[in-house]
């Protein structure tokens, strides 16, 4: 275990994380005025670690590709973030809160980095609120809750349906007040294009000026990744357009090993894709299963007659509609984890009683009526309407819903042209969340010391399937309250080190490099574009690596990839110069990258013979379809080390030992 | 989700090199887009052809497609975000458009908001505006009191979160005759003036944020209001009011 030490503190699960704070070292403030951070990417993770670091005294360079930091993906999150706060006196606490994460994770996640994650959320909403978030309250002032996927309490804090959005602005606010004291250097439209590595350690980073096309040379003492997932693999996600995986599949090239890269989340309810021109898809929050009901026709015919355009969903009688999750999963019925919930959609939809009217025919029901007529007769109790119509409860009902979701309700209404308070959401899985990712330790730290990875970018939390509203809770976490602390024990080394030089032979060769690879592609002159691959690629990654997997197909996407990155080095095209605003270059770079980790991702795939949470192999199941996992055989990590192709990396293991939980087949039945 | 025939266009487009270039419209067509695409997927597929014909793409701001990170930026047929209410250039749909229309695609118009190619202008004006003042200075530390400590009336909560919506996309500026800045300075500084966590620095932040607005080149405001006809996110004109309310009575009692 020499290469993959972990670094998890002694003790008990509770305390570790304290004893671990109380034992490593630290960096005095005069000190800390002469070290330079680098954090690549400012969403939750980046923006809160920059803030917080430079708070500390570090000097901080941060970069986003974006035009301003507050525009990273973490904004586009709806839904909420998690903390085990209990206000609702529902028996949450900590325990729990860390049990949920690692069974809906499918016990694939490590114990002690859970605990922790679970151990600081009460922290991130105390400190959300005085940086003047302003999450949803109730009447009496306090703060209002609701409940997500995989869990049975009410632990989720919201903002409408803009949560990322309130947090990562809070994130920016922070990052500003240390901008205008230098002590953040913002650098917008630049993009990561190399770690440097000095002497064995993370020392600096090539960058790219998206503006002027200049290539740059950054030094610090240590580097941060932050860059978010590698949804955007499949081309069509729910990630931004511009969310890659470069920062990560670079520090891996560089020597970081990458985790689990099969584990991917297929989020169930999202608007289903319209046609061939689509360049992206949309989430509709899972914030919505708290009170939608999904189902499909039980008649094949009535399906086929609701493709047709020939039969309205609203004119299928109670009697005649398959709710398919509270029929399976009545214990927790519409809100099973994403994983589940996905898996069983498309088990419906390819047995044919899907209700896309789109090209795919795929999608099911995301319906509100049972809610609205339930939230407008308990208005006109309030109200003291005792005899109320029809028609007044629903309007009435509507009105609750429209405040619960309006934001949502009416994105959808402008994407598909249908009013989902009269007619049911179409809706359909699509790629959302990684939790793959850059292998770190306790300490957040890659096997390159000195680089750390955080948030999305990395892989520790969320094992094989990540739960609702965890994303922004890891997020905030590794960037506010854990990698502060844990970096100064690396720093600690560093105070008499002095400013990292820029130039010298490790950054020539590392400037060279990008600059060979972006005029390879300049001067390709190919015959097709950039997006010509990345639909190819996505193809071959949704329907071979995607919601379900198996051996022959994921042998076969292997070999199709590799095709089509050789295709892609000789065909592509890039229009104009290396010296200038070039859209098509970025993608390229992106691009070629994503070509190279989809290899990875799908030898990960067929490697892992067991199915768990978001991977799911058609050979392991049972009769009912639900995921076998292999716990004799699979407990663990695979880190897989780079070794010049992605064919030839080398799979390490990271044991996984459950000494607080007992695994468990995970059942929400 | 229908799947009618698709629509053919043509496209007028400002094109310009860089920001010394004088640019100028340029005329495309595109044919068979369909009803259900989006603004931006069906520039996505003029460039597809641009490219394929030896052209160079037009390059625009966009990333999330959700309406929210505020990146896009197109004015369209003279307004900004193009027809609709309420709705960002990313979610605004082909079929608001008809067979055979001609649409005019520009960038944001302003002083302050300088182009840098095509339809991509520099915003970087509202993140000095911003650093100026729009924060609570707190330090992370995880020892601040705990969140429900200080109830806030819901109607404040909910006032300070309408504010907080806003995107940063610069649609106010660019609609406003005088490219001024104001619902978005006004949005944040609402946002933390009608929270208790904001009161204590209230002056400076008003103070210095107005401040920055204006050594930013934008304009005043005459109480138009086509900022707030425009603004995706339906940001109201009262932050305006209340921002100068919050202005005035720094400017009388503030000692500095």
């Amino acid at each position: 275990m020499s290469v993959l030490d972990s670094r998890i503190p002694e003790g008990p699960l509770a305390d570790k994380w304290t004893n671990h704070k109380n034992n490593i070292r630290l960096v005095n403030p005069a000190n800390k005025r002469l070290i330079d951070v680098i954090v690549v990417g400012t969403g939750l993770a980046g923006g809160s670690a920059s803030a917080t670091l430079a708070e500390l005294g570090y000097n901080v360079k941060a970069f986003c590709y974006q035009d301003s930091p507050r525009r990273a993906h973490s904004i586009a999150a709806q839904g909420g973030i998690n903390a085990a706060k209990n206000y609702q006196g529902d028996g949450d606490s900590v325990y729990r809160l860390f049990y949920d994460t690692v069974k809906g994770g499918d016990y694939r996640s490590r114990e002690a980095n859970v605990y922790r994650l679970a151990e600081v959320s009460t922290n991130i909403i105390d400190q959300c609120v005085a940086q003047g978030v302003p999450f949803a309250r109730d009447y009496g002032g306090l703060l209002d809750n609701r409940s997500f996927g995989g869990v049975q309490v009410s632990r989720t804090f919201y903002a409408k349906g803009q949560t990322g959005q309130q947090l990562l602005l809070g994130c920016y606010s922070a990052m500003s007040r240390q901008i205008g004291k230098g002590k953040i250097q913002m650098y917008n439209r630049h993009e990561f294009m190399d770690l440097v590595i000095v002497d064995g350690k993370a020392r600096g980073i090539i960058a790219r000026n998206l503006v002027t096309g200049e290539v740059e040379r950054h030094s610090a003492h240590a580097v941060v990744i932050a860059s978010g997932g590698y949804g955007n693999v499949f081309f069509l996600s729910t990630n931004a357009m511009g969310s890659n995986a470069s920062a990560a599949w670079k520090v891996h090239k560089r020597g970081a090993f990458f985790a689990n890269p099969c584990f991917t989340q297929i989020h169930p309810t999202c608007i289903p894709q319209h046609g061939d021109q689509q360049s992206k898809l949309t989430l509709m929050s899972e914030s919505l299963r708290n009170d939608g009901r999904i189902w499909v026709p039980k008649k094949k015919e009535d399906a086929e007659a609701v493709r047709a355009g020939k039969l309205k969903p609203t004119n299928i009688k109670e009697e005649d509609r398959d709710y398919y999750l509270e029929r399976r999963y009545p214990s927790f019925g519409n809100l099973v984890p994403r994983d589940v919930a996905s898996r069983a959609a498309k088990e419906r939809c390819d047995a044919g009683y899907g209700v896309g009217t789109n090209e795919t025919g795929e999608a099911v029901f995301l319906d509100f009526a049972s809610a609205i007529e339930r939230y407008g007769r308990e208005e006109a109790n309030v109200r003291g309407i005792h005899n109320a119509s029809d028609s007044e409860i629903k309007k009435l009902g509507e009105e609750t819903v429209e405040k619960k979701y309006g934001n949502l309700f009416q994105m959808y209404e402008l994407i598909t042209g249908d009013n989902p308070y009269k007619t049911p959401m179409k809706i359909y899985p699509a790629v959302h969340y990684t939790m793959g990712g850059v292998w770190v330790d306790y300490n957040l730290m890659t096997t390159i010391p000195g680089c750390y990875a955080i948030g999305e970018a990395n892989f520790s939390d969320h094992g094989a399937n990540r739960l609702g509203a965890s994303a922004l809770m890891q997020g905030l976490a590794d960037g506010y309250f854990v990698l502060p602390y844990t970096i100064g024990d690396y720093l600690a080394d560093d105070i008499r080190t002095g400013a990292i030089p820029t130039d010298t032979p490790e950054f020539d060769e590392a400037e060279k490099a990008v600059k060979d690879r972006i005029n390879t592609l300049i001067n390709n002159k190919g015959s097709k574009s950039v997006d010509h691959f990345h639909k190819r690629l996505g193809k071959v990654m949704w329907n071979k690596v995607g919601m379900a997997r198996n051996e022959q197909g994921l042998k076969e996407a292997i070999e199709e990839i590799r095709q089509i990155r050789e295709e892609f080095w000789k065909e592509v095209n890039v229009p104009g110069s290396a010296d200038e605003l070039n859209q098509e270059l970025e993608k390229a770079l992106r691009v070629a990258d994503f070509l190279e980790l989809g290899e990875l991702f799908a030898r990960d795939a067929l490697e892992r013979n067991e199915s768990c949470g978001g991977h799911f192999r058609e050979e392991y199941q049972t009769e009912e379809g639900e995921a076998v996992r292999d716990d004799e055989n699979y407990t663990f990590v695979s880190a897989w080390e780079y070794k010049g192709e992605p064919s030839e990396a080398v799979m390490r293991r990271e044991a996984l030992n459950y000494e607080n939980i007992e695994l468990k087949t995970r059942s929400y039945k | 989700m229908s799947t009618a025939k698709g629509l053919d266009l043509t496209l007028k487009v400002w094109r310009q090199k860089n920001q010394n270039d004088k640019g100028r419209m340029e005329t495309y067509q595109v044919s068979d887009i369909s009803p259900d695409s989006s603004f931006l997927e069906m520039m996505d597929i003029l460039n597809e052809q641009l490219i394929e014909e030896g052209k160079e793409p037009v390059a625009f701001d966009h990333d999330c497609r959700e309406g929210i990170c505020g990146s896009c930026s197109m004015f369209i047929n003279g307004r900004a975000h193009g027809p609709g209410k309420r709705v960002t250039t990313c979610q605004l749909h082909m079929r608001q458009f008809e067979d055979g229309d001609t649409i005019h695609i520009e960038p944001w118009r302003a002083t302050a908001f300088p182009v840098i190619k095509d339809l991509v202008v520099d915003r970087s004006s509202f993140d000095r505006v911003m650093a100026a003042g729009g924060f609570i200075s707190v330090n992370t530390s995880g020892n601040t009191q705990d969140a429900n400590a200080i109830p806030v009336e819901k109607e404040d909560a909910d006032n300070s979160f309408a504010a907080a919506t806003c995107i940063g996309c610069g649609a106010c500026v660019a609609s406003c005759k005088n490219a001024s800045a104001m619902l978005f300075v006004s949005a944040k500084v609402s946002q933390f003036a009608l929270l208790p966590q904001g009161q204590v620095e209230a002056q400076d932040r008003v103070l210095n944020m107005v401040h920055q607005m204006d050594l930013e080149g934008f304009g005043n405001c005459t109480n138009t209001g086509a900022c707030e006809a425009e603004c995706p996110k339906g940001i109201s004109l009262e932050n305006i009011a209340r921002m100068n309310r919050e202005y005035l009575s720094a400017g009388i009692t503030s000692e500095k």
